[in-house]
């Protein structure tokens, strides 16, 4: 991993191991994912890529039967230590989900709800951290005159940056995506993808796609999966013009996958 | 391709037979539906008039007389039982989905919840009876709604759990994500997702209970006259309709038909409004 020269790292992840019961979904996975920069992981499906995008907020952890071995850094913190609180690890690794997933309320609170956890803003304040997270999410022009309005009355599109600008709202120092531009058309698609180039000069963000051109456009640096390994990672240029391995090849060139 | 023919038309004589059958059978069903209204209408609707708010139930031998007191004290009893019933059932609700999920105290609740949903009504009146009647020393509305709540709760259990379980688990996940201790995931997006089924269930629930009479015979009896007092011996349809249908006294009778038509109505009412209400959740 010849990245991490002159980068700062927001999470190291080091002899990472995750079982589903008896199951392995990942096998000895060490990556660096550098802050303020987009990492994408590919890999065909069940390769292990959303998995380990669950290890870094300890989605994983609301199931039982489920668990993982090994080193998580985040910024010199082991996640995976016993003592970790869940919920303040979420607030600061938001994720976004693969389907839309507004709640049932108006569009305000669905901002708000998320700040409200942690913070106790005035009204002004709110209404301002609501206008922030929206713009941010390059959605406030569209829904300003609609706030009251429940957030299961916009498009999936939509829906889905109201679920990003929640994510943005509560200020988390890491973005999860998990395949977050499936379920989209291709404008919204193209939508969502301008928002994560703008989104990380703030924000370190790591984003699971099934589609390779995604993982290119957005992405510094790729990982490349393969039934629970990672098979190779480095910057994606490098990644997708010169692969050092003949597997990431044929996946990248498409004889595999 | 070769279509044979003896066995295309024996699939479909079984098809029109199957057919006839089940058309059969939901003709018998909704016959019986349709008698029952029938008689229930032509012999309420006549007794059915204002009296029957603004009077009490009549004396032995007297004439006229209403149901207002068994109106006002079932209306009681009922609205005690929603009150008590309502919170009990929806948190023992999300503490099955939510919080015990396969845990024994959860599969223990459930199997529990199951045989209460199929006891007999009078079992549990009884029951209240013992412990709530023959130690105070009076029959009371207090015991009456307590029998109800006993029926009520878990259909409401029952309601809240499925529905909540219809809530998509990434819908969990989302409020997880943004670092929601599981109470505020629980109480804030999955109960408001899955609040229209929620209200169906205790409107059914409802439903239910207005017509019970058996809990109601060991525990509020029942009360001549008027009374809001909760504590003591109280009026209420279902236990007036008993007792008058089997009276001697004709305006008693016609009393007792225009009483089960009332909570015919309401039963039917509510029903309707479990099904708008459910409807309009669908989005």
């Amino acid at each position: 991993m010849n990245q991490t020269t002159e980068q700062k790292n927001a999470i190291e992840v080091k002899n990472l191991n995750f079982f589903y019961g008896k199951f392995q979904g990942l096998k000895n996975v060490s990556m660096n994912i550098a802050e303020r920069k987009v990492t994408a992981f590919i890999g065909p499906s069940g390769c292990g890529k959303s998995t380990l995008l669950r290890t870094l907020n300890r989605m994983y952890s609301l199931y039982p039967g489920q668990r993982a071995e090994g080193e998580i850094n985040l910024y010199g913190q082991n996640i995976l230590d016993k003592n970790q609180d869940l919920n303040l690890l979420r607030a600061r690794v938001g994720m976004v989900f693969q389907k839309p997933t507004p709640f049932p309320m108006t569009i305000y609170d669905n901002i708000a709800f998320g700040v409200r956890l942690y913070e106790s803003l005035s009204d002004s304040e709110m209404d301002e951290r609501v206008e922030w997270a929206l713009s941010k999410a390059a959605l406030w022009t569209e829904v300003k005159d609609k706030l009251g309005q429940n957030g299961l009355s916009l498009s999936g599109g939509q829906q889905q940056r109201l679920c990003i600008a929640r994510s943005v709202a509560v200020k988390p120092s890491v973005l999860l995506l998990d395949e977050p531009t499936s379920a989209l058309d291709p404008i919204s698609t193209g939508k969502v993808e301008e928002l994560v180039n703008e989104l990380k000069s703030d924000y370190t963000i790591a984003i699971v796609t099934h589609n390779m051109q995604q993982a290119a456009r957005v992405s510094d640096f790729t990982a490349y999966m393969y039934l629970g390994e990672l098979i190779e990672f480095g910057e994606t240029e490098q990644i997708f013009f010169k692969p050092t391995k003949t597997a990431t090849e044929d996946y990248i060139t498409g004889r595999f996958g | 391709m070769q279509i044979d023919n003896t066995l295309y038309t024996k699939r479909r004589i079984a098809s029109r037979i199957g057919l006839a059958l089940s058309m059969s059978a939901m003709a018998v069903g909704l016959a019986v539906l349709i008698w029952i209204l029938y008689v229930l209408f032509s012999n309420g609707l006549s007794a059915l008039d204002l009296n029957l708010f603004t009077h009490d139930t009549p004396a032995p031998g007297t004439e006229g007389g209403g149901l207002r007191n068994a109106i006002i004290g079932s209306l009681m009893i009922v609205g005690l039982t929603v009150l008590v019933s309502t919170p009990v059932g929806i948190l023992a609700g999300i503490y099955l989905t939510e919080f015990g999920d396969e845990s024994k105290t959860a599969e223990l609740t459930r199997f529990v919840t199951d045989i209460m949903l199929s006891a007999p009504s009078i079992v549990l009146g009884l029951f209240v009876y013992a412990i709530a009647v023959s130690t105070v020393g009076n029959f009371s509305g207090y015991a009456g709604s307590m029998a109800l709540s006993l029926i009520a709760i878990p259909v409401v259990m029952r309601t809240t759990e499925n529905m909540l379980r219809l809530v998509p688990g990434s819908l969990r996940e989302a409020a997880f994500a943004l670092g929601a201790p599981r109470w505020k995931v629980s109480t804030m997006v999955t109960l408001r997702a899955a609040k229209s089924g929620v209200m169906t269930g205790i409107l059914l629930a409802i439903a239910r209970i207005s017509g019970e009479t058996a809990p109601l015979l060991f525990t509020a009896l029942n009360n001549q006259f008027f009374s809001t007092n909760m504590g003591a011996p109280m009026a209420n349809l279902p236990v007036v309709i008993f007792q008058f249908a089997m009276s001697p006294y004709e305006n008693w009778v016609r009393l007792a038909w225009a009483g089960a038509l009332l909570i015919t109505m309401t039963v039917l009412i509510l029903n309707i409004l479990a099904r708008v209400v459910f409807r309009d959740k669908v989005h």
